[in-house]
Protein backbone atom coordinates (compact mmCIF):
# COMPACT_ATOMS: atom_id res chain seq x y z
CA UNK A 1 0.00 0.00 0.00
CA UNK A 2 2.86 2.40 0.78
CA UNK A 3 4.26 1.89 -2.71
CA UNK A 4 0.99 3.06 -4.18
CA UNK A 5 0.73 6.07 -1.89
CA UNK A 6 4.33 7.04 -2.73
CA UNK A 7 3.46 6.94 -6.42
CA UNK A 8 0.31 8.98 -5.87
CA UNK A 9 2.17 11.59 -3.80
CA UNK A 10 4.96 11.93 -6.38
CA UNK A 11 2.54 12.13 -9.32
CA UNK A 12 0.50 14.73 -7.47
CA UNK A 13 3.67 16.76 -6.91
CA UNK A 14 4.43 16.79 -10.64
CA UNK A 15 0.90 17.66 -11.68
CA UNK A 16 0.65 20.40 -9.07
CA UNK A 17 3.97 21.85 -10.18
CA UNK A 18 2.74 21.94 -13.75
CA UNK A 19 -0.59 23.45 -12.73
CA UNK A 20 1.22 26.30 -10.99
CA UNK A 21 4.20 26.89 -13.26
CA UNK A 22 2.52 25.95 -16.57
CA UNK A 23 5.87 25.27 -18.21
CA UNK A 24 5.42 22.04 -20.15
CA UNK A 25 1.86 21.59 -21.32
CA UNK A 26 1.30 24.97 -23.05
CA UNK A 27 4.52 24.56 -25.02
CA UNK A 28 3.53 21.01 -26.02
CA UNK A 29 0.12 22.24 -27.21
CA UNK A 30 1.58 25.12 -29.22
CA UNK A 31 4.23 22.83 -30.66
CA UNK A 32 1.81 20.18 -31.88
CA UNK A 33 -0.48 22.79 -33.47
CA UNK A 34 2.46 24.48 -35.17
CA UNK A 35 3.73 21.11 -36.39
CA UNK A 36 0.34 20.20 -37.86
CA UNK A 37 0.23 23.59 -39.60
CA UNK A 38 3.68 23.00 -41.09
CA UNK A 39 2.59 19.56 -42.25
CA UNK A 40 -0.37 21.07 -44.06
CA UNK A 41 2.02 23.13 -46.16
CA UNK A 42 4.60 20.35 -46.42
CA UNK A 43 2.13 17.85 -47.88
CA UNK A 44 1.36 18.18 -51.57
CA UNK A 45 -2.26 19.07 -52.39
CA UNK A 46 -4.47 16.00 -52.34
CA UNK A 47 -1.86 13.82 -50.64
CA UNK A 48 -4.54 11.75 -49.01
CA UNK A 49 -5.39 10.36 -45.61
CA UNK A 50 -2.53 7.83 -45.29
CA UNK A 51 0.21 10.40 -45.81
CA UNK A 52 -1.39 12.79 -43.32
CA UNK A 53 -1.77 10.01 -40.75
CA UNK A 54 1.95 9.26 -41.02
CA UNK A 55 2.72 12.89 -40.29
CA UNK A 56 0.35 12.86 -37.31
CA UNK A 57 2.50 10.11 -35.79
CA UNK A 58 5.73 12.01 -36.29
CA UNK A 59 4.10 15.11 -34.79
CA UNK A 60 3.05 13.09 -31.74
CA UNK A 61 6.52 11.58 -31.28
CA UNK A 62 8.21 14.98 -31.45
CA UNK A 63 5.65 16.55 -29.12
CA UNK A 64 6.28 13.75 -26.64
CA UNK A 65 9.99 14.41 -26.97
CA UNK A 66 9.41 18.05 -26.08
CA UNK A 67 7.56 17.04 -22.91
CA UNK A 68 10.13 14.39 -22.00
CA UNK A 69 13.01 16.85 -22.31
CA UNK A 70 11.31 18.98 -19.65
CA UNK A 71 10.36 16.06 -17.42
CA UNK A 72 13.43 16.00 -15.19
CA UNK A 73 14.58 19.60 -15.56
CA UNK A 74 13.05 20.72 -12.25
CA UNK A 75 14.71 17.81 -10.42
CA UNK A 76 18.04 18.62 -11.99
CA UNK A 77 18.03 22.37 -11.50
CA UNK A 78 16.84 22.28 -7.91
CA UNK A 79 19.04 19.34 -6.93
CA UNK A 80 15.90 17.33 -6.22
CA UNK A 81 17.32 14.07 -7.54
CA UNK A 82 19.45 13.48 -4.44
CA UNK A 83 16.48 14.14 -2.19
CA UNK A 84 14.28 11.75 -4.18
CA UNK A 85 16.90 9.02 -4.16
CA UNK A 86 17.41 9.49 -0.41
CA UNK A 87 13.67 9.34 0.26
CA UNK A 88 12.58 6.08 1.91
CA UNK A 89 10.62 4.86 -1.07
CA UNK A 90 11.22 2.29 -3.76
CA UNK A 91 13.10 3.97 -6.60
CA UNK A 92 10.85 2.48 -9.24
CA UNK A 93 8.06 4.51 -7.63
CA UNK A 94 9.89 7.66 -8.79
CA UNK A 95 9.85 6.33 -12.34
CA UNK A 96 6.22 5.24 -12.17
CA UNK A 97 5.10 8.61 -10.82
CA UNK A 98 7.05 10.55 -13.44
CA UNK A 99 5.73 8.28 -16.20
CA UNK A 100 2.17 8.87 -15.05
CA UNK A 101 2.73 12.63 -15.08
CA UNK A 102 4.23 12.44 -18.59
CA UNK A 103 1.31 10.27 -19.65
CA UNK A 104 -1.12 12.89 -18.34
CA UNK A 105 0.65 15.67 -20.29
CA UNK A 106 0.71 13.55 -23.44
CA UNK A 107 -2.97 12.71 -23.12
CA UNK A 108 -3.81 16.38 -22.56
CA UNK A 109 -1.81 17.41 -25.63
CA UNK A 110 -3.51 14.75 -27.72
CA UNK A 111 -6.98 15.74 -26.59
CA UNK A 112 -6.24 18.92 -28.54
CA UNK A 113 -4.05 17.43 -31.28
CA UNK A 114 -6.38 14.67 -32.48
CA UNK A 115 -9.46 16.88 -33.01
CA UNK A 116 -7.19 19.49 -34.59
CA UNK A 117 -5.88 16.84 -36.95
CA UNK A 118 -9.40 15.72 -37.77
CA UNK A 119 -10.35 19.34 -38.52
CA UNK A 120 -7.20 20.21 -40.52
CA UNK A 121 -6.83 16.99 -42.51
CA UNK A 122 -9.26 14.11 -42.35
CA UNK A 123 -11.29 12.28 -39.73
CA UNK A 124 -9.70 9.63 -37.56
CA UNK A 125 -11.19 6.31 -36.53
CA UNK A 126 -11.46 4.68 -33.14
CA UNK A 127 -8.57 2.39 -34.04
CA UNK A 128 -6.20 5.34 -34.33
CA UNK A 129 -7.35 6.72 -30.97
CA UNK A 130 -6.71 3.35 -29.29
CA UNK A 131 -3.33 3.09 -31.05
CA UNK A 132 -2.36 6.57 -29.83
CA UNK A 133 -3.36 5.66 -26.27
CA UNK A 134 -1.31 2.45 -26.40
CA UNK A 135 1.65 4.27 -27.93
CA UNK A 136 1.51 6.86 -25.12
CA UNK A 137 2.10 4.12 -22.55
CA UNK A 138 5.28 2.97 -24.27
CA UNK A 139 6.48 6.52 -24.95
CA UNK A 140 5.97 7.56 -21.32
CA UNK A 141 7.65 4.44 -19.92
CA UNK A 142 10.73 4.40 -22.14
CA UNK A 143 10.98 8.18 -22.46
CA UNK A 144 10.95 8.76 -18.71
CA UNK A 145 13.77 6.27 -18.17
CA UNK A 146 15.87 7.73 -20.98
CA UNK A 147 15.01 11.24 -19.80
CA UNK A 148 16.52 10.39 -16.42
CA UNK A 149 19.65 9.18 -18.23
CA UNK A 150 19.86 12.23 -20.46
CA UNK A 151 19.72 14.81 -17.64
CA UNK A 152 22.73 13.17 -16.00
CA UNK A 153 24.84 13.95 -19.05
CA UNK A 154 26.46 17.18 -20.11
CA UNK A 155 24.53 17.47 -23.39
CA UNK A 156 21.08 17.04 -21.81
CA UNK A 157 18.62 18.38 -24.38
CA UNK A 158 20.72 17.04 -27.20
CA UNK A 159 21.04 13.54 -25.83
CA UNK A 160 17.41 12.55 -25.29
CA UNK A 161 16.30 12.61 -28.96
CA UNK A 162 19.33 10.52 -29.90
CA UNK A 163 18.54 7.95 -27.24
CA UNK A 164 14.78 7.96 -27.68
CA UNK A 165 14.11 8.17 -31.44
CA UNK A 166 15.50 4.72 -32.37
CA UNK A 167 13.28 3.27 -29.63
CA UNK A 168 10.30 5.11 -31.10
CA UNK A 169 10.63 3.55 -34.56
CA UNK A 170 8.67 0.38 -33.62
CA UNK A 171 5.97 2.58 -32.07
CA UNK A 172 5.57 4.48 -35.34
CA UNK A 173 5.41 1.21 -37.30
CA UNK A 174 2.72 -0.16 -34.97
CA UNK A 175 0.82 3.13 -34.93
CA UNK A 176 0.81 3.86 -38.66
CA UNK A 177 -0.02 0.26 -39.53
CA UNK A 178 -2.68 0.06 -36.81
CA UNK A 179 -1.14 -3.11 -35.33
CA UNK A 180 -2.69 -2.82 -31.88
CA UNK A 181 -1.36 -6.20 -30.70
CA UNK A 182 2.14 -5.08 -31.56
CA UNK A 183 1.76 -1.90 -29.51
CA UNK A 184 0.46 -3.97 -26.57
CA UNK A 185 3.50 -6.23 -26.90
CA UNK A 186 5.86 -3.25 -27.04
CA UNK A 187 4.25 -1.69 -23.97
CA UNK A 188 4.35 -4.92 -22.00
CA UNK A 189 8.03 -5.56 -22.73
CA UNK A 190 9.37 -2.08 -22.20
CA UNK A 191 7.21 -1.09 -19.23
CA UNK A 192 8.52 -4.11 -17.35
CA UNK A 193 12.12 -3.48 -18.45
CA UNK A 194 12.00 0.22 -17.55
CA UNK A 195 10.33 -0.51 -14.21
CA UNK A 196 13.03 -3.07 -13.36
CA UNK A 197 16.04 -1.00 -14.44
CA UNK A 198 15.18 2.55 -13.31
CA UNK A 199 16.78 1.90 -9.95
CA UNK A 200 20.19 1.58 -11.60
CA UNK A 201 19.80 4.79 -13.58
CA UNK A 202 19.44 7.00 -10.51
CA UNK A 203 21.76 5.03 -8.24
CA UNK A 204 25.15 6.67 -7.66
CA UNK A 205 26.92 3.46 -6.70
CA UNK B 1 51.06 -14.07 -25.73
CA UNK B 2 47.65 -15.72 -26.01
CA UNK B 3 46.45 -12.73 -28.00
CA UNK B 4 49.30 -13.26 -30.45
CA UNK B 5 48.33 -16.89 -31.01
CA UNK B 6 44.72 -15.84 -31.51
CA UNK B 7 45.76 -13.16 -33.99
CA UNK B 8 47.79 -15.66 -36.02
CA UNK B 9 44.93 -18.17 -36.02
CA UNK B 10 42.53 -15.40 -37.08
CA UNK B 11 44.77 -14.35 -39.96
CA UNK B 12 45.01 -17.98 -41.14
CA UNK B 13 41.25 -18.46 -40.88
CA UNK B 14 40.51 -15.23 -42.77
CA UNK B 15 42.97 -16.30 -45.49
CA UNK B 16 41.29 -19.69 -45.76
CA UNK B 17 37.84 -18.08 -45.91
CA UNK B 18 38.91 -15.67 -48.67
CA UNK B 19 40.44 -18.57 -50.64
CA UNK B 20 37.27 -20.65 -50.27
CA UNK B 21 35.00 -17.75 -51.25
CA UNK B 22 36.93 -16.86 -54.39
CA UNK B 23 38.34 -20.17 -55.61
CA UNK B 24 36.36 -23.05 -54.14
CA UNK B 25 32.67 -22.29 -53.92
CA UNK B 26 30.81 -22.27 -57.28
CA UNK B 27 29.05 -19.09 -58.44
CA UNK B 28 25.38 -18.80 -57.61
CA UNK B 29 23.17 -19.88 -60.52
CA UNK B 30 20.76 -17.02 -59.95
CA UNK B 31 22.90 -14.03 -58.96
CA UNK B 32 26.29 -15.02 -60.40
CA UNK B 33 29.61 -13.81 -59.05
CA UNK B 34 28.24 -10.99 -56.91
CA UNK B 35 26.48 -13.48 -54.66
CA UNK B 36 29.89 -14.29 -53.14
CA UNK B 37 29.61 -11.17 -50.96
CA UNK B 38 27.03 -13.20 -49.06
CA UNK B 39 29.92 -15.09 -47.41
CA UNK B 40 31.16 -11.83 -45.91
CA UNK B 41 27.93 -9.90 -45.45
CA UNK B 42 25.96 -12.49 -43.48
CA UNK B 43 28.78 -13.61 -41.13
CA UNK B 44 29.56 -9.95 -40.37
CA UNK B 45 25.89 -9.29 -39.61
CA UNK B 46 25.63 -12.37 -37.37
CA UNK B 47 28.88 -11.43 -35.60
CA UNK B 48 27.43 -8.01 -34.96
CA UNK B 49 24.48 -9.64 -33.18
CA UNK B 50 26.95 -11.74 -31.21
CA UNK B 51 28.74 -8.54 -30.15
CA UNK B 52 25.54 -6.84 -29.00
CA UNK B 53 24.43 -9.98 -27.19
CA UNK B 54 27.81 -10.35 -25.52
CA UNK B 55 27.75 -6.66 -24.54
CA UNK B 56 24.30 -7.06 -22.98
CA UNK B 57 25.41 -10.21 -21.14
CA UNK B 58 28.38 -8.33 -19.70
CA UNK B 59 26.05 -5.43 -18.81
CA UNK B 60 23.84 -7.84 -16.86
CA UNK B 61 26.94 -9.22 -15.16
CA UNK B 62 27.92 -5.66 -14.27
CA UNK B 63 24.54 -4.85 -12.72
CA UNK B 64 24.76 -8.02 -10.62
CA UNK B 65 28.39 -7.84 -9.54
CA UNK B 66 29.27 -4.10 -9.83
CA UNK B 67 32.59 -5.20 -11.23
CA UNK B 68 34.16 -2.37 -13.25
CA UNK B 69 35.81 -4.92 -15.57
CA UNK B 70 32.41 -6.14 -16.76
CA UNK B 71 31.52 -2.54 -17.64
CA UNK B 72 34.63 -2.16 -19.80
CA UNK B 73 33.98 -5.53 -21.44
CA UNK B 74 30.41 -4.55 -22.23
CA UNK B 75 31.60 -1.26 -23.73
CA UNK B 76 34.26 -2.93 -25.86
CA UNK B 77 31.83 -5.58 -27.15
CA UNK B 78 29.29 -2.91 -28.16
CA UNK B 79 32.04 -0.85 -29.75
CA UNK B 80 33.00 -3.86 -31.88
CA UNK B 81 29.33 -4.47 -32.59
CA UNK B 82 28.89 -0.98 -34.00
CA UNK B 83 31.93 -1.43 -36.24
CA UNK B 84 30.62 -4.76 -37.56
CA UNK B 85 27.20 -3.13 -37.90
CA UNK B 86 28.67 -0.35 -40.06
CA UNK B 87 30.38 -3.02 -42.18
CA UNK B 88 27.05 -4.84 -42.51
CA UNK B 89 25.43 -1.66 -43.80
CA UNK B 90 28.25 -1.12 -46.29
CA UNK B 91 28.43 -4.70 -47.58
CA UNK B 92 24.64 -4.90 -47.70
CA UNK B 93 24.52 -1.70 -49.70
CA UNK B 94 27.09 -3.03 -52.17
CA UNK B 95 25.16 -6.27 -52.54
CA UNK B 96 21.89 -4.38 -53.06
CA UNK B 97 23.57 -2.30 -55.79
CA UNK B 98 24.92 -5.41 -57.51
CA UNK B 99 21.76 -7.48 -57.45
CA UNK B 100 18.92 -4.91 -57.47
CA UNK B 101 20.67 -1.89 -58.94
CA UNK B 102 20.01 0.41 -55.95
CA UNK B 103 22.28 1.40 -53.08
CA UNK B 104 19.55 1.26 -50.53
CA UNK B 105 16.34 -0.71 -50.39
CA UNK B 106 13.77 -0.16 -47.66
CA UNK B 107 12.39 -3.56 -48.62
CA UNK B 108 15.44 -5.24 -47.20
CA UNK B 109 14.48 -6.17 -43.66
CA UNK B 110 17.90 -6.94 -42.25
CA UNK B 111 19.47 -3.80 -43.68
CA UNK B 112 16.78 -1.56 -42.20
CA UNK B 113 17.09 -3.35 -38.87
CA UNK B 114 20.80 -2.66 -38.92
CA UNK B 115 20.16 1.00 -39.61
CA UNK B 116 17.88 1.18 -36.55
CA UNK B 117 20.40 -0.69 -34.40
CA UNK B 118 23.24 1.43 -35.73
CA UNK B 119 21.39 4.61 -34.72
CA UNK B 120 20.54 3.13 -31.33
CA UNK B 121 24.06 1.98 -30.51
CA UNK B 122 25.71 5.16 -31.79
CA UNK B 123 23.64 6.98 -29.17
CA UNK B 124 25.20 4.59 -26.63
CA UNK B 125 28.52 6.34 -27.24
CA UNK B 126 26.92 9.76 -27.00
CA UNK B 127 25.51 8.73 -23.62
CA UNK B 128 28.85 7.34 -22.44
CA UNK B 129 30.85 10.34 -23.54
CA UNK B 130 28.47 12.87 -22.01
CA UNK B 131 28.51 11.36 -18.50
CA UNK B 132 31.61 11.43 -16.27
CA UNK B 133 33.31 8.11 -15.68
CA UNK B 134 32.14 6.28 -12.59
CA UNK B 135 29.50 3.97 -11.20
CA UNK B 136 26.66 6.14 -12.48
CA UNK B 137 27.90 5.99 -16.08
CA UNK B 138 28.50 2.26 -15.87
CA UNK B 139 24.95 1.74 -14.56
CA UNK B 140 23.36 3.78 -17.33
CA UNK B 141 25.43 2.16 -20.04
CA UNK B 142 24.45 -1.27 -18.74
CA UNK B 143 20.74 -0.40 -18.70
CA UNK B 144 21.01 1.02 -22.22
CA UNK B 145 22.79 -2.11 -23.45
CA UNK B 146 19.98 -4.26 -22.03
CA UNK B 147 17.38 -2.10 -23.81
CA UNK B 148 19.33 -2.61 -27.01
CA UNK B 149 19.28 -6.37 -26.89
CA UNK B 150 15.51 -6.30 -26.27
CA UNK B 151 15.04 -3.77 -29.06
CA UNK B 152 16.60 -6.14 -31.62
CA UNK B 153 13.70 -8.65 -31.79
CA UNK B 154 11.08 -5.91 -31.32
CA UNK B 155 12.50 -3.87 -34.21
CA UNK B 156 12.85 -6.98 -36.31
CA UNK B 157 9.16 -7.72 -35.84
CA UNK B 158 8.25 -4.08 -36.52
CA UNK B 159 10.21 -4.00 -39.76
CA UNK B 160 8.70 -7.30 -40.90
CA UNK B 161 5.26 -5.84 -40.24
CA UNK B 162 5.98 -2.73 -42.24
CA UNK B 163 7.41 -4.32 -45.35
CA UNK B 164 7.03 -6.63 -48.26
CA UNK B 165 9.58 -9.40 -48.22
CA UNK B 166 12.08 -9.23 -51.07
CA UNK B 167 15.13 -10.12 -49.03
CA UNK B 168 16.31 -13.63 -49.87
CA UNK B 169 15.68 -15.89 -46.90
CA UNK B 170 18.54 -18.33 -46.85
CA UNK B 171 17.80 -19.90 -43.50
CA UNK B 172 14.26 -21.10 -42.98
CA UNK B 173 12.52 -23.73 -40.90
CA UNK B 174 13.82 -26.47 -43.23
CA UNK B 175 17.42 -25.65 -42.41
CA UNK B 176 19.91 -23.79 -44.59
CA UNK B 177 18.99 -23.74 -48.29
CA UNK B 178 22.55 -24.24 -49.46
CA UNK B 179 24.64 -26.91 -51.10
CA UNK B 180 27.45 -28.62 -49.17
CA UNK B 181 30.19 -26.47 -50.69
CA UNK B 182 28.27 -23.27 -49.98
CA UNK B 183 27.53 -24.29 -46.42
CA UNK B 184 31.17 -25.19 -45.76
CA UNK B 185 32.37 -21.85 -47.15
CA UNK B 186 29.76 -20.03 -45.10
CA UNK B 187 30.80 -21.79 -41.90
CA UNK B 188 34.50 -21.05 -42.47
CA UNK B 189 33.72 -17.39 -43.23
CA UNK B 190 31.56 -17.13 -40.14
CA UNK B 191 34.31 -18.67 -38.00
CA UNK B 192 36.83 -16.26 -39.55
CA UNK B 193 34.72 -13.17 -38.82
CA UNK B 194 34.04 -14.38 -35.28
CA UNK B 195 37.79 -14.86 -34.82
CA UNK B 196 38.37 -11.31 -36.06
CA UNK B 197 35.89 -10.12 -33.44
CA UNK B 198 37.57 -12.17 -30.69
CA UNK B 199 41.01 -10.79 -31.60
CA UNK B 200 39.87 -7.17 -31.84
CA UNK B 201 37.94 -7.56 -28.59
CA UNK B 202 41.02 -8.81 -26.76
CA UNK B 203 43.27 -6.13 -28.23
CA UNK B 204 40.89 -3.27 -27.44
CA UNK B 205 40.23 -4.64 -23.97
CA UNK B 206 43.97 -4.84 -23.29
CA UNK B 207 44.29 -1.22 -24.42
CA UNK B 208 41.43 -0.08 -22.16
CA UNK B 209 42.97 -1.90 -19.18
CA UNK B 210 46.34 -0.29 -19.79
CA UNK B 211 44.58 3.09 -19.98
CA UNK B 212 42.86 2.45 -16.67
CA UNK B 213 46.12 1.35 -15.00
CA UNK B 214 47.90 4.40 -16.33
CA UNK B 215 45.19 6.67 -14.98
CA UNK B 216 45.42 5.04 -11.55
CA UNK B 217 49.20 5.46 -11.54
CA UNK B 218 48.89 9.10 -12.53
CA UNK B 219 46.41 9.70 -9.73
CA UNK B 220 48.77 8.04 -7.26
CA UNK B 221 51.62 10.26 -8.41
CA UNK B 222 49.62 13.47 -8.39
Amino acid sequence: MTYLSDVVALTRKDLLLELRAKETLPSMLLFVLAALTIFHFALPRGAGHTAALGLLWSALIFTALLGLTRAFVAEREQGMFDALVLAPCDRSAIWLAKSLAVLAFLAAAEVVALPAFAAFFSGIGGRTVVAVALADLGIAAVGTLFGAMAVAGRARELLLPLLFLPMAIPIVVGGVGGYLWFLVLYDAIFVVLAWATFEYVVAEV
Amino acid sequence: MKTHALAVATAALVGLAVALVFFYVPSDADQGFSQRIFYFHVPIALTSYVCFGWGAWKALRYLRSRDARADTESYVAIHQGVMFGALTLITGSIWAKASWGVWWSWGENQLVLFLVLFLFYCAYFMLRFSVDAGASRANMSAVYALFGVVLIPVSFLAIRLSQNFIHPVVFNSHGPQMTGAQFLTFCVSFAAVLAVFATLYRVELAGKRIDAHLRELRELLA
